[in-house]
């Protein structure tokens, strides 16, 4: 069965048709990327994914379970996690700390018991920290685990961003942007990193990106989005060769 | 893991100077009273800056771990003053000993306010920014206003309550005024004290900085951050924001116990439980450092006892105060003037989460 299933999904904002019609299936293990334009559609698309957005009509269903019109905070439940394209971190809290949210939901003890320090607290808290200093590790942030978010730097904080979305453990993972702002060093060591992750944590993942690059280099297959609708579907070669694409969106 | 040992000891080494500083002031202050060395004047304030400071603590809470500003929380110390002064000319003398009646007496002012907090936090916090204040300043507000119009009395037929006069409630003769409308709650035991008072302080403390470093004061403080990246990782925004709220309002009314014990008459006058109360309470907040818990007590201690210490300079001392504040606030907003300071003073200690405002 697909990890995610996207039928005929569409959203409208008064007149304006943002996205229309889009299929997409993605197999579970995949890495898929979704490119076109600015302005095309691919965030809306991401934010309805998410539940940010309500779709107008179409179906989104993750690993066979309908999550069409779900809150945020379910879908993420369900198994999606996403990172932003103006990165969103919790600017104010330690690096460890801001893995250890993306955690909350999977740790659990009562407020009670965290503010008379129970052992429940304890012994979750100490599980909590192992986890998320795991998690940091494979993003070679285990030294900065003391750090503010808002003082490490920029590609730091992109790789944080992801850190803590998988700490959600989720089924799909998506990207928005990843590499945006990144010189070539950061965006090839982004590429290692996300090929590690879809390796090593068996995760799905669905990225927006517009550094062909790292596109071309990682991603199995391709959808292009132009004005809202489907422009091209598939494997990355043909889809970076189909002339309709070069037209559209990588000129000639 | 070291790692997690260096962190641990890190936060656990903050809090404990916290605790150990309202200890060391209260020694202090016991030894000064028990040589003669405090005035009478002194000794009469020494429960109204345990109350400030525990009402400081808690709207920081809101202001600084949450991240919403709220102008009434004198509203909630005003519920937990009449609820549980209430209370307590209710079970006076009926439950014993005294100690236990005024224990119970913490937890029903905490309780209702605390119930209150929830009631008004539901429709107020899906407001943000300055709306919220104004809604929260407007509840302050009704909060007095529905207090002064209560009459509540008892006679053998049982508890009467009226909201037009005192001669509705149709009491027998024998009967006792509890509340009287504008005239508010006259004897009320007067079971505050200043141990009293320091102990409530390290309970609200002890309340506060544990909420902050756990699961649920991360979760507060991550929807402060980015709301909506919190969202998507699955936290429950209105339950985290009704959950700082409501523990801020339950300790503002415990502010408002001790403050209703500390006197025989208890009465809502704008002075103690208006605007001014609230804004008062934010500027000890602004002053000791958005979001940082001690710097609250250290600022309600210092601004409490100014007016009183310049009492001697009579007409200048409250423009003494305001330039105080205001030399403060510009001091502590500029960043070459803080590093100057920073120079002499010896390397800072492990930071509270939070420093200061965006």
């Amino acid at each position: 069965m697909a990890m995610l299933e996207v039928k005929n999904l569409g959203i409208s904002f008064g007149g304006l048709r943002a996205v229309d019609g889009l299929d997409m299936t993605i197999e579970k293990g995949e890495l898929y990327g979704l490119i076109g334009p600015n302005g095309a559609g691919k965030t809306t698309a991401f934010n309805m994914l998410t539940g940010v957005y309500k779709p107008t009509d179409g179906v989104i269903k993750l690993d066979g379970e309908d999550i069409t019109g779900k809150s945020t905070i379910e879908i993420n439940k369900a198994g999606i996690a996403r990172t932003f394209q103006n990165i969103r971190l919790f600017s104010e809290l330690f690096v460890l700390d801001n893995v250890k949210v993306g955690l909350h939901n999977h740790y659990r003890y009562s407020t009670i018991a965290g503010i008379l320090r129970l052992p429940a607290y304890r012994k979750a808290e100490k599980e909590m920290d192992e986890k998320a200093m795991e998690l940091l590790k494979v993003f070679n942030l285990q030294d900065e685990w003391d750090y503010k978010a808002s003082n490490l730097p920029y590609g730091k904080q992109r790789k944080l961003e992801i850190a803590r979305a998988l700490a959600t453990e989720p089924k799909l993972l998506l990207l928005d942007e990843p590499a945006a702002g990144m010189n070539p060093n950061e965006t090839g060591e982004l590429m290692d990193t996300i090929q590690f992750v879809c390796k090593n944590f068996d995760m799905t993942v669905l990225l927006i990106e517009h550094d062909m690059k790292l596109v071309s280099g990682i991603c199995q297959k391709l959808t292009v989005l132009n004005f809202g609708q489907v422009l091209a579907q598939g494997k990355t070669s043909d889809v970076l060769n189909d002339p309709k694409v070069i037209k559209a969106y990588l000129g000639e | 893991m070291t790692v997690m040992k260096k962190k641990l000891n890190k936060t656990t080494k903050s809090n404990l100077i916290t605790y150990a500083m309202v200890v060391i002031v209260y020694i202090i202050v016991q030894l000064l009273v028990s040589g003669g060395a405090v005035s009478s004047l002194m000794k009469g304030l020494l429960v109204p800056l345990c109350v400030y400071s525990i009402l400081a603590v808690s709207l920081n809470l809101t202001v600084g771990i949450l991240g919403e500003l709220s102008l009434g929380h004198a509203g909630f110390m005003c519920i937990g003053a009449f609820t549980s002064a209430t209370f307590s000319k209710l079970t006076n003398g009926v439950i014993q000993p005294a100690g236990f009646r005024f224990f119970l007496a913490i937890l029903v002012g905490a309780v209702f306010a605390g119930i209150f907090g929830l009631l008004i936090g539901i429709p107020v916090l899906r407001l943000k920014g300055d709306y919220l204040a104004i809604v929260t300043l407007a509840f302050g507000e009704i909060i007095k206003n529905i207090v002064n119009v209560i009459y509540l009395g008892r006679d053998s037929h049982g508890i009467h309550f009226s909201i037009k006069d005192a001669a509705s409630l149709g009491m027998d003769a024998d009967g006792e005024m509890i509340i009287k409308g504008p005239q508010g709650i006259t004897g009320t035991p007067t079971d505050s004290t200043f141990t009293i008072g320091i102990v409530l302080i390290l309970v609200t403390l002890f309340i506060v900085l544990n909420l902050v470093h756990s699961r649920s004061g991360r979760a507060i403080m991550a929807i402060r951050d980015n709301r909506i990246a919190a969202e998507s990782v699955g936290i429950n925004i209105t339950k985290y924001k009704l959950m700082a709220f409501s523990i801020s309002a339950a300790l503002a009314g415990v502010a408002g116990v001790l403050y209703a014990h500390n006197l025989s008459t208890l009465t809502a006058l704008p002075k103690n439980f208006g605007y001014n109360m609230s804004i008062m309470i934010l500027v000890f907040v602004v002053l000791g450092g958005i979001g940082n818990i001690r710097g609250s007590i250290i600022a309600a201690v210092l601004l409490t006892m100014l007016p009183e210490l310049l009492r001697g300079l009579n007409d200048f001392r409250m423009l003494i105060y305001a330039i105080v504040l205001i030399a403060t606030m510009i001091i502590t907003n500029n960043e070459k003037i803080m590093n100057t300071i920073r120079r002499f003073l010896p390397k800072k200690q492990a930071q509270p989460v939070k420093e200061e405002t965006k």
